[in-house]
């Protein structure tokens, strides 16, 4: 009857998602929960099994609650269900996928349902959103903790009725007795209740093929707040007595601050701090915070930086060795290499790049901070709340119970708000002007003083026979990350290296991270051996490929795009790229129109197969690939960060291209639900196949290898 | 510093700010109308679009001593009470938003088209849209609402006709 539930998934936050945050170990005491709460039932989901064993699993008496704590849920003797987890929504619409996962193992509408998201001090520590972890982890903790919460009902309505606990049905907020027709909603079961359950990971689930709320199509919960204007992200919170903040900015990365006169800004009647580099204004308008920064005097030294022309060879020049293959996973190494390579067939070495991109969140950076005494509490759009909690401490040495973070809703992230820059800039101004402040960051700020998305070089080179099967491979990734460097292809002899090197720009996560480079050349690579060997494409990936999760979704691609058909004009073009991300399968196929007159690249068609488990919200997956092709898009063929000499050169939305209505093909999505699987997350796999699918179509086209990203900024250049 | 006087929503407004400012500022920080989003300040991502006597107009470029009598209407106004403007019902129906942060100034900027053109087709529709921008890639989701806004409003429009 219970399906299996999978082993927890080991998990390590991969190079560059982190920048901070020790795990922080909550002291609960159940007296205060109901303090706050009210009476009702609270279950607690909680990590590893010796906690729970500890806490003597079931049904705690005590005043203890286990410490490691990722999530709650609470049931008032209202009836109102409130659940508590760490985790943010920033549109990849996790509020209502998770919202479905407890509506659907506790019986209950979707509107008796609220979630407490991303607040430090109300909800349990989590390490972030990103990774694609909520659907794997939270997803699955928040259905234990709903279903043992429904459990416990029915527990409580056999022993009022002296029945059999399994003879009685949960359904829309009640239980109910079908022999007898005796009926209890949850709301009078739990009447002055103070109950409490800690729930390990053992507890049965509801099947994936059994599922009625989960697996379905339903709408954002709070979707009229957007559509009407009235939901407030992190820009648009407010405070009485608020100051708007101003930061005053170096001419370039690396600069340092000489001498600064700020007397004139003071004289405008502004609050004006500095404190070491940072030099930073508050004033009742963000008019007049602009003004004062601007009539601030201040000489910087600035020393030379590397430039975006030379990119590559200086990342290939300070690059570090790779580490012992038995280390921490930066290094792969089977068989020999080089004997293979000498043995092969034929041989092919290639290098490939990737540039620094921007994420471009459409709300830039933004915080309002309050100082109470020493308590600060501080709104802000980050995808670690508890990372900039540990931000804010350290940087104003204070401990972390003091700190408050709280994240609204926020408008995007796609990796790139991990830190907390306005948050700590909000602090420092809001400490010297005694009243709250916010700020704002610029678009141009936005685009010069976050983080990049790490730029790489990638060196291939391989031997096959002539059969078409691939016996040596080696990789070196320089800089742009080792997500998803290591292949799924058969291959007996391989040499994989990540090689660390230092980075011109300021660099961190990004949707989908290395995985959109390595797969970029991993998978124009194969088409290139597929080429030189004359064998289709396709054909040549599965006659390397074991993985059956894998060559399905090659093969459910291929048959909706039609792959093999022959082309109807001489500028169009097929090509496919896929592989294996976050837990995710994708196959991508392109179809491009090359002008060969004006050098124009139109991407024309995208089919995606996907697989990601049993699907839990469909028209959300989609929604997710469907964003995740479109963002790619912009990477693989026009947006790239230009910068000379410690300056961004195209910091601007008029200078820097993101995709837009016109750059959109028709987009077709083939999902694989395989309700047999875990469910795992989505928002970042179905984004590595559109490089190289996007690739191969225009070589398919042209003739022209591209092997640079973005490969057509300024069009394609006539060979 | 000056009082400013400016019709929104219907409602007059007396305002005191710089008649420099950009209407954008004025509508989020002088009277709390957040709806409308700072995304670039260049009027290149349209997140602060609102209609000026019925065009969509991008308030982030729009200093504010410019606008006059004229009638500016932001996504707080368009709903009828409780009654979601069709194109903001499209929008939910077609769930055609992630973060949603665009999401009013596409739905004004939707607006604006509808009322010039009742029955734009996809093309039409991408070529007035072009200047908003949706990170997350809802494009084809906010195509597709515009044009259920269009049936929509058609069939509300047969409706009133029918029922004189």
């Amino acid at each position: 009857m219970s399906a299996k539930v999978p082993d927890q998934i080991s998990f390590e936050p991969e190079r560059y998602e982190l920048g901070a945050a020790p795990v922080y170990r909550f002291d609960l005491d159940r007296r205060d929960f109901f303090k706050f709460l009210g009476a009702g039932l609270l279950v607690v989901s909680v990590l590893g099994h010796a906690e729970a064993q500890e806490s003597g699993g079931g049904r705690s008496r005590g005043d203890s609650l286990p410490k490691e704590i990722n999530a709650w849920l609470h049931i008032g003797d209202d009836g109102k269900v409130t659940v508590y987890t760490g985790k943010v929504e920033m549109g990849q619409n996790i509020r209502t996928s998770l919202t479905q996962a407890v509506a659907e193992e506790l019986h209950v509408p979707i509107h008796q349902i609220e979630l407490v998201m991303g607040d430090t001090q109300l909800t349990p520590f989590d390490m972030g959103t990103f990774g694609s972890r909520t659907t794997p982890t939270m997803n699955l903790q928040l259905r234990k903790v709903a279903a043992s919460a429904r459990d416990l009902l029915i527990g409580l309505a056999a022993a009022q009725w002296h029945a059999d606990p399994d003879h009685l049905i949960a359904a829309d907020a009640k239980v109910t007795d079908p022999q007898s027709k005796r009926s209890v909603d949850y709301a009078a079961l739990l009447k002055g209740q103070q109950l409490t359950q800690a729930i390990p990971a053992e507890d049965p689930l509801i099947p994936a093929a059994n599922w009625q709320v989960a697996g379905r199509s339903v709408h954002k919960v709070d979707g009229r707040d957007f559509v009407t204007g009235k939901h407030r992200y992190p820009s648009d919170q407010k405070l009485p007595d608020m100051l708007h903040g101003k930061v005053l900015r170096p001419p370039s990365f690396g600069a340092t601050l000489l001498s600064v006169d700020t007397q004139k800004a003071e004289q405008m009647g502004a609050v004006v701090v500095r404190d070491g580099n940072f030099v930073g204004v508050a004033a009742p308008t963000a008019a007049l915070a602009s003004s004062a920064v601007a009539a601030i005097q201040a000489e910087w030294k600035s020393e030379p930086q590397p430039s975006s022309k030379d990119l590559f060879d200086y990342l290939r020049s300070d690059a570090t060795q790779g580490k012992d293959p038995s280390g921490d996973g930066d290094s792969f190494e089977v068989g020999s290499v080089d004997k293979a390579l000498a043995g092969s067939d034929h041989r092919l070495q290639q290098t490939y790049t990737v540039s620094y991109i921007a994420h471009v969140p459409l709300e830039p950076r933004a915080a309002l901070a309050k100082w109470d005494g020493d308590r600060l509490t501080v709104w802000t759009g980050t995808q670690r709340p508890f990372g900039v909690r540990g931000q804010l401490a350290e940087a104003f040495r204070i401990p972390e119970e003091k700190v408050r973070v709280l994240m609204p809703d926020t408008g995007s992230g796609y990796g790139g708000k991990h830190t907390g820059e306005t948050a700590i800039e909000a602090a420092r101004l809001a400490r010297a002007a005694k009243r709250p402040v916010k700020v704002v960051w610029t678009r141009e700020e936005e685009f010069t003083w976050a983080y990049f998305r790490p730029a790489g070089v990638i060196d291939v080179k391989s031997g096959v026979l002539a059969d078409g099967t691939i016996t040596a491979w080696e990789f070196h990734n320089y800089n742009s990350g080792s997500a998803g460097i290591r292949t799924y292809y058969e291959i007996p002899n391989q040499r994989i290296i990540f090689h660390e090197t230092k980075s011109p720009l300021r660099q961190g996560s990004y949707r989908a991270l290395a995985a959109t480079a390595n797969h970029f050349a991993r998978e124009s690579h194969m088409d290139e051996l597929a080429r030189a060997l004359k064998l289709d494409p396709l054909e040549f990936r599965l006659r390397n490929l074991k993985n059956e999760r894998l060559r399905a979704v090659f093969q459910a691609g291929a048959r909706q795009f039609g792959w093999g058909a022959s082309k109807s004009s001489p500028g169009q073009g097929f090509g496919m790229g896929g592989g294996y991300e976050k837990l995710g399968n994708i196959a991508t196929f392109a179809e491009v129109n090359v002008d060969r007159k004006s050098g124009e690249v139109r991407v024309v068609r995208v089919v995606s197969a996907f697989e990601c488990g049993a699907i839990v919200n469909p028209d959300n997956l989609r929604n997710q690939i469907e964003g995740s092709n479109i963002q790619g898009l912009g990477g693989a063929l026009f947006e790239a960060i230009e910068f000379e000499n410690g300056r961004i050169l195209n910091g601007k939305l008029s200078r820097y291209r993101v995709p837009r209505f016109s750059d959109v093909p028709v987009l077709d999505t083939v999902l694989l639900d395989r309700k047999d699987l875990p469910s795992v997350g989505a928002g970042e796999c179905p984004m590595i196949g559109v490089a190289p699918a996007i690739a191969n179509a225009i070589f398919d086209a042209t003739g022209q290898r591209l092997r640079s990203l973005p490969m057509v900024p300024n069009g394609l250049k006539a060979s | 510093m000056a009082v400013i006087h400016l019709s929104i929503n219907g409602h007059p407004y007396a305002v005191d700010a710089d008649p420099q400012s950009s209407l954008l500022t004025v509508l989020r920080d002088h009277l709390d109308l957040t709806g409308s989003k700072y995304g670039c300040g260049e009027g290149q991502c349209g997140a602060c679009t609102v209609l000026v006597d019925g065009k969509a107009q991008r308030s982030c470029i729009t200093r504010v001593a410019t606008v006059g009598e004229k009638k500016i209407i932001t996504i707080e106004g368009i709903a009828a009470g409780d009654q979601l403007h069709p194109v903001q019902q499209a929008f939910l129906d077609e769930e055609a938003m992630q973060c949603a942060y665009c999401t009013s100034g596409m739905i004004m900027s939707a607006v604006s088209l509808l009322t010039v053109n009742r029955h734009p087709t996809r093309d039409e529709i991408v070529d007035f849209m072009e200047g908003n921008i949706c990170r997350c890639g809802t494009y084809p989701r906010i195509v597709t609402a515009i044009q259920k806004a269009a049936s929509l409003m058609a069939e509300s429009q047969a409706g009133k006709g029918a029922g004189q």
